[in-house]
Order: structure tokens, then sequence, then C-alpha cells
């Protein structure tokens, strides 16, 4: 305070800041990729280890024996899957009874808001089936989850079969302190959703459901099991969960540490660890790696059936089974010992998970980047923003002694931000219209549907997609319709106020969404170029995931992905209520407006 | 005038009620910012179904009001959303009268100024025309008004908004020169939440100023003004109390609201400054730190009167927006009291220093409290300390606002212009 107390030293600090202002900015930009990707590089990352210490130093024995057995049962459970042409709920009761569990169902109904394209479903109807195993030792106040989801088709019997036989052996074990729930859910996130809402008793996205009659206590972490096949390679473990919520680092550190120890292959994002850190080809591992996780975390959905609990507050994370690196075999029996050994730890928990990090990106499995590494990129690019308003809030109140004496009276420029000086309706015309259209954007696609289906040959969801593009153009027409609205008004002190405003507006929205959801800074930082808009950004990171994840699409097909990206965003909405798709129409779209307004002003 | 202030009064309630119609208002309701445990709606409910059963509103630890707000629910239970909204309406034409009053007072003081040549060259750009003095009362009401921090705390249904309204009333009754109102306004206000006690001094200075009584110990006069404002006060606070007690027929409201308000038993998170650090307090040192705290309010009284005698109305504005900072139960809707006062003085502005960064510190925590609370309470990978790190944040930046108009003056006073400048200030 004291250097900015003195007017003297102030009025220089200014001055610097002032005439440096574009160089400062290009090397704060460069300094903040440059710490960004230099972030992959594995001197500068941390090696992952375990915090908790009741998971840390006890030893645990893992026996499970009936791979096989477990194996029989999810064939015996595919049959009666495609029987039934759904979930078989009455074989599986029956079957989870005879292992001793007290068995609920839940039965819940959704109808989408439009046609889902991608997994052909509107009108959802389904059963959700849970055993509960009683804790013989402790007070029944806690929980722990096992959950496999029933797909459509061929998928994830194994699971199932995996989950039964762990029931069953899980049973015959007297040291559980934690009620262990085995849950079964049908039509993936959806049944999950209802679940977790008849589990805690909230309804936030008006599905119907019954409520459940069977409860554990409070739930402390849950694993979910995706398995397609009777001997898999590796084990992916998946993090990013509803908004870019990660669990906390100490569940991935017993996944990996479990592997090590069974001997495992384990990945993430479908990449296995590498030690070459010091060849360009191992850092551009890292490098896509860390990338898919910012992407993935960017788009803001459950990218498991795990993602939705984080919202309670309860740990989670989501194995699911490869089988794409030849050499290697893992049997059932192994993936069992392995699920054992990771609830024989979690079983000693005294406390929920949080010693741990719960803000961190992973170059790759036993790497990790904490925050307080990843924040200070994020600091140089906000940083651009401050000083950029800086320069301009300096421009804005010393000009006019030096240009245009009487032109402006000195206290025009200051008074301009305030309410009810002359500039006021220069700012709040724009400022109102952009968030206008923010708000038709977040509301007519889904509203209009029908009257687009109506007169247009298309599907429903190909009319809400096509209406959020229609609107999301339209309004990159308000420009040269403010302009006229506003005749005689766009004076140089005007777009400057303007761009003040939309500045600021900028790096408070940065700001809060570093901290919320700190991966989706990085798409929205494509705003402060300006000209690259939201869509177009979007666009880019769809072909950029692909190329990532190593099945580059061709531009037909990306368009096509680009258009289901936007319904699923929209859908994941209105189902799970995540926040990006509202995050986007409402608030970055008229800023990303704004600063296009300020485009067109000269 | 009176055509723009009644279109902002439209405007102003057409927002209130569409907000009210929306589900916003459940969710602004909840917010630890918008309201506290001495102020929520939900706690004056809950008072009055207790009332309604005949039971003594303040057994269980829930309700906090005075008594004279429980009755005035009682009778307008239903008419709960238009009571707020006319009280911010209320406190906004005050708010214009009285600095249009006020406005009138520098105007002429201005004027005497520049006719007897008192006024140093450098200093007459500070000079204020009419017309920007016109224009000053409506955007005090506006600031007022359209202050969001206003609108959330109306839509909340937050008791603040009566406060706000009577402590305008007051302000306004002590700017029109009547001791009797303004004694018995300032007697409601200090009934309503202690704090307002200290504007006793600001008003009876103005008071006296007015009647060009000098404030001179040695003075009878001065004597027997003061007495006779502060019998009125006390005399006006006595009815208030007994009233309460004939109306509830116990002294229970005592301990249950000026005791919650000193004692600060309910450590809820808000944007103040004593629930974390009595957090983590141990208990055989909280009522030391607990006098510490409260003094706050109380002491900058005195060398605040000293320094600023000459200048009663700016010292009422920073006693206001010093009991918002430092009481112990702030919330949002009482920053919006201070804040609209801050057009009367926008001539100053440029001397403010760092004012930029003062109002983007506040737009950022502002923005940042519901994002950090859900990082806290929801997603559970934050804490208690990143919240606190804003609250501090907040309250350190709304200091520069209401001290550096006085700031300037003390530091630059061997500058001409400066020490002009305070003597046309106010």
């Amino acid at each position: 305070m004291g250097l900015l107390s003195d007017p003297n030293r102030r009025r220089a600090l200014i001055g610097m800041l002032t005439r440096l202002n574009a160089p400062i900015c290009m090397i704060c930009y460069m300094a903040g990729v440059a710490w960004f990707m230099g972030l992959a590089f594995e001197p500068f990352t941390l090696r992952t280890y375990m915090s908790e210490n009741a998971m840390g130093s006890t030893m645990v024995e893992e026996r499970f024996p009936a791979g096989e057995r477990a194996l029989a049962t999810g064939r015996e459970f595919a049959a009666h899957k495609k029987k039934t042409g759904g979930m078989p709920v009455d074989w599986l009761v029956r079957t989870m009874q005879a292992r001793g569990l007290e068995v609920y169902t839940q039965r819940f109904s959704r109808k989408l808001p439009f046609p889902d394209e991608d997994k052909e479903r509107y009108m959802v109807k389904g059963t959700n089936v849970y055993g509960i195993l009683r804790a013989p030792r402790a007070p029944r106040t806690e929980a722990l989850v096992l959950s496999a989801p029933c797909s459509p088709g061929n998928e994830n019997n194994q699971a199932v079969g995996i989950l039964l036989g762990l029931a069953q052996y899980f049973r015959s074990q007297i040291y559980w302190a934690k009620d262990i729930i085995f849950l079964v859910n049908e039509h993936d996130l959806i049944g999950m959703q209802a679940w977790l809402e008849g589990y805690h008793h909230t309804n936030t996205t008006g599905m119907d459901w019954s409520p459940l009659q069977g409860r554990g206590g409070s739930i402390q972490a849950a694993l979910s099991l995706e398995l397609s096949s009777d001997v898999v390679t590796s084990l992916d473990l998946v993090l990013e969960g509803l908004n870019g919520q990660l669990p906390n680092l100490d569940l991935a550190n017993l996944f990996y540490a479990f592997c090590q120890k069974i001997g495992v292959l384990c990945t993430t994002q479908g990449k296995l660890p590498r030690n070459d850190w010091d060849t360009t080809s191992g850092y551009s591992h890292a490098v896509q790696t860390m990338m898919l996780m910012v992407l993935k975390q960017a788009s803001s959905r459950p990218w498991g059936d795990h993602g939705l609990f984080l919202r309670y507050h309860i740990e989670a994370a989501s194995i699911k089974g490869v089988n794409s690196f030849r050499p290697y075999k893992t049997d059932a029996t192994t993936v069992g010992r392995l699920l054992e050994g990771m609830y024989r730890k979690l079983n000693n928990l005294l406390e929920r998970l949080h010693q741990s990090y719960f803000f961190y990106l992973m170059p790759s499995l036993t790497r990790f980047v904490s925050i307080g590494y990843y924040m200070p990129a994020f600091g140089l690019l906000a940083l651009i923003l401050l000083l950029r308003a800086l320069d301009l809030w300096v421009q804005l109140s010393s000009p006019p002694t030096r240009t245009t004496e009487d032109a402006c009276p000195p206290l025009c420029p200051l008074s301009a931000p305030q309410p009810a000086s002359p500039g006021v309706l220069s700012i709040l015309t724009p400022l109102v219209i952009s968030h206008l259209t923010g708000v038709a954007l977040y509301t007519l696609p889904v509203l209009s549907q029908e009257l687009a289906v109506e007169h247009f040959p298309v599907s429903e969801t190909e009319a809400v997609v096509l209406t959020a593009i229609a609107i999301y153009t339209a309004g990159l027409a308000l420009p040269h319709n403010t302009h006229r609205l506003l005749a005689g008004e766009g004076t140089e002190q005007g777009w400057k106020v303007l761009k003040l405003v939309a500045v600021l507006y900028l790096a408070v929205l940065l700001g809060c969404t570093a901290l919320i959801n700190f991966s989706l800074v990085f798409p929205e930082r494509g705003l402060l170029v300006g000209v690259n808009d939201p869509g177009l950004t979007l666009l880019f990171a769809v072909f950029f995931f692909q190329e990532l994840q190593e099945t580059p699409v061709t531009l037909q097909e990306g368009w096509m992905l680009y258009l289901s990206v936007i319904s699923q965003g929209i859908l994941d909405h209105a189902l799970y209520g995540s926040l990006l798709y509202p995050l986007a129409a409402l608030l970055v779209y008229p800023c990303w407006l704004l600063f296009w307004n300020i485009l067109f002003w000269k | 005038m009176a055509a723009p202030l009644a279109l902002l009064l439209i405007v102003a309630v057409t927002i209130r009620a569409a907000l009210f119609r929306t589900s916003l208002a459940n969710l602004i309701s909840e917010r630890v910012e918008v309201v506290s445990p001495l102020n929520a709606w939900k706690r004056v409910v809950e008072g009055l179904a207790l009332l309604d059963l005949d039971i003594s509103p303040y057994s269980g630890d829930v309700f906090h009001e005075t008594p004279m707000v429980i009755y005035l629910f009682h009778f307008l239970m239903d008419y709960a959303e238009i009571t707020f909204m006319l009280a911010d309406c209320l406190t906004a034409v005050a708010l214009y009268l009285a600095v249009k009053d006020y406005n009138k007072q520098v105007f002429r003081k201005q004027k005497f100024a520049l006719e007897a040549d008192r006024i140093p060259m450098d200093c007459l750009e500070l000079i204020r025309s009419p017309t920007e003095m016109y224009y000053i009362p409506l955007k005090v009401a506006m600031f007022y008004l359209l202050n969001p921090f206003t609108i959330v705390s109306c839509v909340a249904k937050c008791t603040c908004g009566l406060n706000n309204a009577v402590i305008a009333l007051f302000i306004l009754s002590t700017m029109r020169g009547s001791a009797l109102l303004s004694a018995i306004f300032l007697a409601l206000a200090t009934y309503q939440s202690i704090y307002p006690l200290t504007l006793c001094v600001p008003a009876l200075l103005y008071l006296l100023q007015r009647l060009y009584i000098p404030v001179n110990v040695r003075r009878s006069s001065f004597w027997f003004y003061t007495l006779q404002y502060l019998f009125m006060f006390l005399g006006s606070l006595l009815v208030l109390i007994c009233l309460s007690f004939f109306l509830l027929g116990s002294w229970d409201f005592l301990p249950a609201v000026y005791g919650f308000i000193l004692s600060v038993p309910d450590l809820t998170p808000n944007i103040g400054l004593f629930w974390y650090f009595f957090a983590e307090m141990f208990d055989h040192f909280r009522l030391f730190f607990l006098c510490v705290f409260q003094i706050n309010v109380f002491f900058y009284t005195l060398p605040l009167s000293i320094k600023l005698k000459e200048h009663p109305v700016f010292l009422i504005f920073m006693q206001i927006a010093l009991i918002a900072i430092f009481k112990s139960y702030p919330t949002v809707g009482d920053l919006s009291l201070y804040m609209a006062f801050l057009p009367v003085w926008n001539h100053l502005y440029r001397f403010l220093r760092n004012i930029f960064l003062v109002s983007c510190v506040l737009l950022a925590c502002s923005a940042l409290f519901p994002v950090l609370w859900h990082l806290w309470i929801y997603a559970g990978s934050a804490n208690s300390n990143f919240y606190y790190a804003i609250t501090l944040l907040f309250s350190v930046a709304q200091v520069p606002v209401c001290l550096s108009p006085s700031l300037l003056s003390s530091r630059e006073s061997s500058s001409k212009t400066a020490l002009f400048t305070h003597s046309l200030l106010f």
C-alpha cells in the first residue's frame, strides 16, 4: 500500500504500466502459455503420494477367489437381460437376495426435453436394483457404493457379474465397518441421478422416481465399474465428474497403489504412464494426457457413472476395463482382488477423504499438478485483462487535458461509469441487448422446437441445435443494429468505457470460472483475442479432442459431432444440471458480444 | 424533478415485483450474504408462528427481531412484499429530499465563498455548477434503489430494509432541522439495532451548527441544547422499550435482541469480520476480543467527530459506513445505505486514490462470495478460509471507499488546494 499511496511513485508506476502495456501483456501471455505447457514437464510436477493415514500404512490382503464364477453369473445376467429386453429386475433381486443382501428397487421415469439421438432415447423408464450389505462391526452410519451400469446390448455384463461375485464374497467377511451398497443402475446416468436424488431426498431436475425403501449411512466413497470382456489388458481410471469436479486425489492414489501391488496395467485418459520424460515423444505424451483431461473437464459433463456422486460430496471414480494393450492379460479374479483391496482400505477410513488435493491436473497417473502450480498460469492471463483495464482507465481519466480542453469537462470521464451520466445509455444499451440475446439463446432453442419441427423438415434434436446456432449467429448482427439505435453516441469515450466494462466483466467471469472449473478457463481464454468467438472455440475443441484421442475425423464427421456436442450440452444441463450451457449462453456469450460490439464500433 | 423520481420509483418497484415472482427470490433469501440471523425473513415467520401460539417468540434461539417488528408484521403479514418495497421507496425518497436540502446549503456556502473571493484560482474547477448539483439527489435515490445489493436485500425480505428506512428518515428530519423527529427516529433506529447510537453525535453537531450554537463546553446554550436533544432521544428510546415490554409482557426481548447483537453467539458465516474469528477463538479470550471487536463501531466516533466537527453530514456518512463494516451481523443491505451517499461527494473522486482498484476488488468480491460458498458448502473442495479471505478483502476494500475523502485532507494538509477542498467538501 505504501507504493500506492506515495503520489510520485504511484504516478511513475502507472506511467510505466501504461507505456509498456502492450509488451507486458505479450510477455504475460507468452509466460502464461509457457507455464501451462510446462506443467506437463515431469521435473516440474509432483509424484503422487498417499496422504490419508487410514489408507496408507494399514496392510490388507486380497483373497477374492471367485473370478470364474463371477463371469458365469455375468453370462447368466446377460441371458436374462436378453430375455426381458432390459433390466432383469426379478432375476437381480433373487440373485442378490440369495447372496444375503437387503435388496430394494427403485423405479424412475424421465421425459427428455428433446430426443437424444446419440443414445436414442426420449421417454426413459427404468428400474434401479440395489442391495445393502449391512456393516457387522459398526453402527451403520457410513456407507460405500459399488455400482455397475446395466447397459443396452452386450456390454458391462462382466461388471455386473463381478459386482455380484464381490457381494457374495464380502458377505462372508466380518471386517466391514461401513455398509456396502451394490447398485445396478439402468439407463446409465439418468438411473444414477434418480438413485442419488432418492437417496438424498432431493429433486433438482424434476425427475419422477419412487422413494427408496432402504438406505445405508452417509456415503463416503463410490466406485463405478465398467467391464465388457472376460479378460482385460488394462484398467482405465476416469475422474472427471459433473461440472469438472474431481474426486479427492487420494482415490486415484489408492487405485494406482493397488494396481502396482497386484501388477495390473493402469491408465488414465487411456494413456499409459511413461518414464521417458526427457524425450520429445515422452513430453508430448504427457501434454496429450493433460490436454485430454483439461478438455474433458471443460466439457462439464460426467465422463462415467461416478460423475454425479461428486455433487453430493462423495468421492467417486469410474474404473473401465480396456482391451487394447495386447500382451498383457488380467482376468476377472484379479479385477475382483483389486476392488476388494480398495474397498478394504476405504473401509478403514475414519473420516471423509479430505487430506489430499481436490484441484489437480494429471499429466500421467503417477504425476499430478496441484492448484498452487497451475493457478499462476491463470494469474498471468488474468493479469493481462487487469493491465488492459488499467490502461483504459488511465486513458479515460487523463486525455481531455491534452487533446480537447473544452470538448469534455474534466469530470465527464470520471463520472462516465456511473449511472445517470450522459454516457450511461451508450454502455447500458449494449449490455442489456447482449444479455437479452444470451437469455434468448438459453431459453428459445428448447421452447421453440415444436414450432420449428412444424415448419421445417427437421427432427426435434436438429431443430434445437439449429435454433441455437441461428440465434447465436443472429447475435453477431447486433453491433450494426445497436449502432443505428445509438446514432451519434458512438464516441471515442463511449467505446473505451464499454471496453473497460467488458474487460472487467471478462476478468471477473474468468476468475469465478477458474475457481469452479479451472479447465474451462482455457477455452474461454480465446475471448481475450476478441475475434475468437465461443462457437469457433467449441468447434476447434471438438477437432482437437478427436486429434488427441488419436481418432481424427473428417470435416463432415466433425461437423456432425459438433452438432451432437451442442445437443448433448443442452441435454446435460436439463438432465443433470451441468452448468456449462447456462454459463456459456448467459454470461460468456454476452461478454463476447460486448467485445464484438467494440470491434464494430469504430 | 418529481417526474424522474416517480419514474425511478416505478422502475425500482417493477424490478422488485418481477423478482418476487421468480424462483430467484427463494434462492436469494437463503444467501448468507443477504440475510443474517438477525434479520432473515424465515425467522420473522417463525417468530410470528410462535406468537400466534401464545408462546413467547423469543423462546428458542431463532427469533431476534425487536417486538415492534413482529407486531408490525403481525398486521402486515399478507402484505410483506409491499411493505418491503414501500420501505425501499421511502428510504429513497427520504434520502432524495435530505440530499436536496443539503445541496441547497452547500450551494449557499459556495456562493458566499465566491463572493468573498476566498477561493484560490486552482480550485475553481472544484466548484460545482447548479446543473451538476441538480442531479445529485436523483443520483442518490438511483444509487439506493437500483443498487443490486438493495434489490437482493429487498427480494430476500431482509428486515434491514426497514432499518435503512428509519435511518433515512432520521437523516431527513435532521436535515430539516426538526430536533424532536430526529431524536425519535434515531431512538427507533437504535432500538432496532443498537449501533445507530453513534449517529447521535453527528446529528447533534448538525443541529447545533444549524442554530449557530458554537460547540464550546463553557457555553450554557451548548449544554442546554445537548441535554435537550439527549433527553428527547433517551426519552423516546425508553418509551419504545417500555412499549415493547407492555406488548409482550416480558423482558425476554432484551437478551434475545441486544444480547444477541452484542455477544455474537451465532457464528453463521456472513460478510462481516466476526464469525470466523470467534469460531476459532478459545473460550477464555472470547469476552476480551468481543469487547475489542464491538468497540470498533463506537470508538471512532470521538476522533472523527473532533476531526469532522465542521462537516456533520459527512460524519453521518462515515458512521453509517463504519457501522456497516464493523457491526456483528452485517448484510449487503447495510452497505447499500452508505453507498447511496457516494454521488454526494462525486466531485472529489479524482482525489480518491486507488478508486479503480477498490471498485474492482469490491466487484470481484461480490462475484466470488457465491462461488466460494458453493465450493465450500456444496462441492466440499474449498473450506472456510477461502470464504473468510474474501470477506476480509471485501471489508478492507470498503474502508478506502468511505475513508479516502477524510484521509485526503489530513495527508495533504500542506497543500492549499487540499485544504480548500476540505472546506468545500461539505
